[in-house]
């Protein structure tokens, strides 16, 4: 019986998105994203590119918030925006709200002319999703999150790409959302999301009480992979030994 | 040879009600902020601020001297949201807002400081900033895909305010940290004769590659009109490697502004006086 955490279960399901991205830069947004990034470099997808969240990227298996990076090159704002325009880039971000199509906002909650909330504004997710690969993390997953319609279009979901160009059709790609109770896809005929698996205890009932649109249900759902050993002891030994994983998502 | 030292005031003063100013940093990082608090020192008002948004921004709404606001974002990093930014929003003090994707924001400033038009980009395209800058348009490309791009205006600025960490009097100017941000762009992007570039230190010319390679070394005296000495001058913002965010300070900027009374405080504490008034007490906590 493995006693991997929620916050360690999330990392390996944010890992895993980037399974088979080879030699591309894996950027993850927050602590987990960010873990997500490292461990799937330090295991199963070594060819990856990972920054130290500032300027650098860096080759050895950077612990959170450590300082003793081997540096293999420069990555300034202007090189990340080179590398996502050109493609070679899988995000992983947050999100406020997400619709089915994963539109997603980080912007504002409310109207956007004299928002309720005033969040960070759209950063760079507009040219995130019409350029590469893009993923979702979501720690706190409620019908409030997982919204019919999102207050303002930050980062474009697949109806949205789907209105645009053949270019734009051919890199907008939203591979998943994780969150706290689950895995999401949008392999689908019409990319709607859809329940991937579920983590451990959790049930569909969870899932759909937390979400206020119809997500797809397929009859049989797989139960969220559990951590490898080995990913375990990187998680734990290496990538983050002051544990920011647990801090960033306690246990239910 | 044109010496080209300065004050902040002396800069502040070339400018007028309704100009366009940006300021470069990101953030909170390595943020021009001597020239901001010498920009709230004045009576300019109507202002149209170009910023990767940080507390230059705050605090420029919460003097009420921002008219229209262009950002890809307004955050201090490690507190992820910009109080003064948000009250200012959710109360609607700004009257014009142009919230723009970080690559488009780029890009404007590109286009000015290339002097053309605008540029075409994908991002953008799609999401709800098209929808909320109704002025925005697309171009077809010329070409056989035809594709449809956005057109990002040019961001013509009537001044750009950047603090670097070492100059010449003549504004050779260098970055040590590890990232220029777009600090040349928003120089190149401003009206000649209003181009002000703060820095920690005014060197000798020939002590600048001495301090580092050559490709600290980015922006050149045909790109700056105003060099000013600004020792701690992006306070609380960080300048690496001269110092780093002053992370309290900044966490008691962030709590003033919670409350209207603390925020008077706060102003009389630290921004009632002059630039030396305000090291002072910055120094005197």
């Amino acid at each position: 019986m493995s006693d991997a955490t929620l916050g360690e279960i999330c990392v390996v399901a944010v890992a895993d998105t980037f399974r088979g991205d080879g030699e591309i830069f894996a950027s993850g947004m927050g602590t987990i994203p960010m873990l997500g990034a490292r461990l799937a470099r330090a295991t199963f997808e070594p060819d990856l590119l990972v920054s130290d969240g500032e300027a650098f990227f860096v080759a050895n298996d950077l612990p959170v918030g450590g300082t003793d990076k081997q540096v293999e090159g420069w990555i300034p704002f202007r090189s990340v925006f080179d590398t996502l325009w050109g493609g070679r880039r899988h995000v992983v971000m947050g999100a406020s709200q997400i619709d089915s199509f994963g539109n997603q906002n980080i912007a504002n909650i409310g109207d956007w002319n004299k928002p309720k909330s005033q969040l960070l504004g759209v950063r760079g997710a507009p040219g995130n999703t019409v350029n590469h690969t893009t993923s979702y993390f979501i720690g706190n997953q409620t019908n409030r999150v997982f919204v019919e319609k999102v207050d303002t279009v930050s980062g474009i979901g697949y109806d949205r790409a789907a209105e645009l160009g053949e270019w734009v059709k051919a890199h907008h790609e939203l591979r998943r959302v994780v969150t706290n109770l689950a895995v999401y896809d949008f392999n689908t005929p019409d990319h709607r999301m859809r329940v991937a698996s579920l983590h451990p205890g959790v049930s569909i009932d969870d899932v759909t009480a937390a979400c206020s649109f119809e997500l797809v249900i397929p009859s049989d759902i797989p139960t969220t992979r559990l951590p490898t050993d080995e990913e375990l002891r990187v998680l734990r030994e290496v990538l983050d030994p002051k544990s920011f994983r647990d801090r960033e998502l306690p246990a239910a | 040879m044109a010496d080209k030292r300065m004050t902040e005031d002396e800069a502040v003063a070339t400018l007028s009600d309704g100009m366009t100013i940006g300021i470069g940093g990101w953030g909170s990082r390595r943020k021009p902020m001597s020239l901001v608090r010498a920009l709230l020192r004045t009576d300019l008002k109507d202002l149209t601020i170009v910023s990767y948004g940080g507390p230059d921004v705050g605090l420029l709404c919460a003097a009420g001297k921002v008219k229209r606001l262009v950002y890809g974002f307004v955050s201090l990093d490690s507190i992820a949201l910009e109080p003064h930014f948000r009250a200012a929003r959710q109360n609607g003090t700004i009257p014009e807002v142009v919230e723009y994707d970080e690559g488009m924001l780029q890009w404007g400033l590109y286009a000015a400081s290339l002097r053309l038009p605008f540029l075409p980009t994908r991002a953008g395209l799609g999401s709800d900033v098209v929808k909320n800058d109704p002025s925005l348009r697309t171009v077809k490309s010329p070409y056989a895909d035809g594709e449809e791009l956005l057109a990002v205006p040019a961001l013509n600025l009537d001044a750009a305010f950047v603090h670097l960490n070492r100059a010449d009097e003549r504004g050779n100017a260098q970055f040590l940290g590890p990232d220029l941000y777009f600090d040349d762009l928003f120089l190149n992007a401003a009206a000649v004769g209003r181009r002000f570039l703060s820095v920690e230190k005014i060197v000798p010319t020939e002590e600048l590659l001495k301090n580092g390679s050559i490709h600290t070394m980015k922006i050149n005296r045909s790109m700056v009109d105003g060099v000013i000495e600004a020792p701690n001058g992006a306070h609380f913002t960080n300048c690496q490697p001269d110092y780093e965010r002053d992370e309290k300070f900044q966490k008691e900027y962030a709590d003033a502004a919670k409350d209207p009374e603390t925020w008077k405080a706060f102003v009389e504490t630290y921004l009632s006086g002059s630039e030396a008034d305000y090291q002072k007490a910055v120094a005197a906590r």
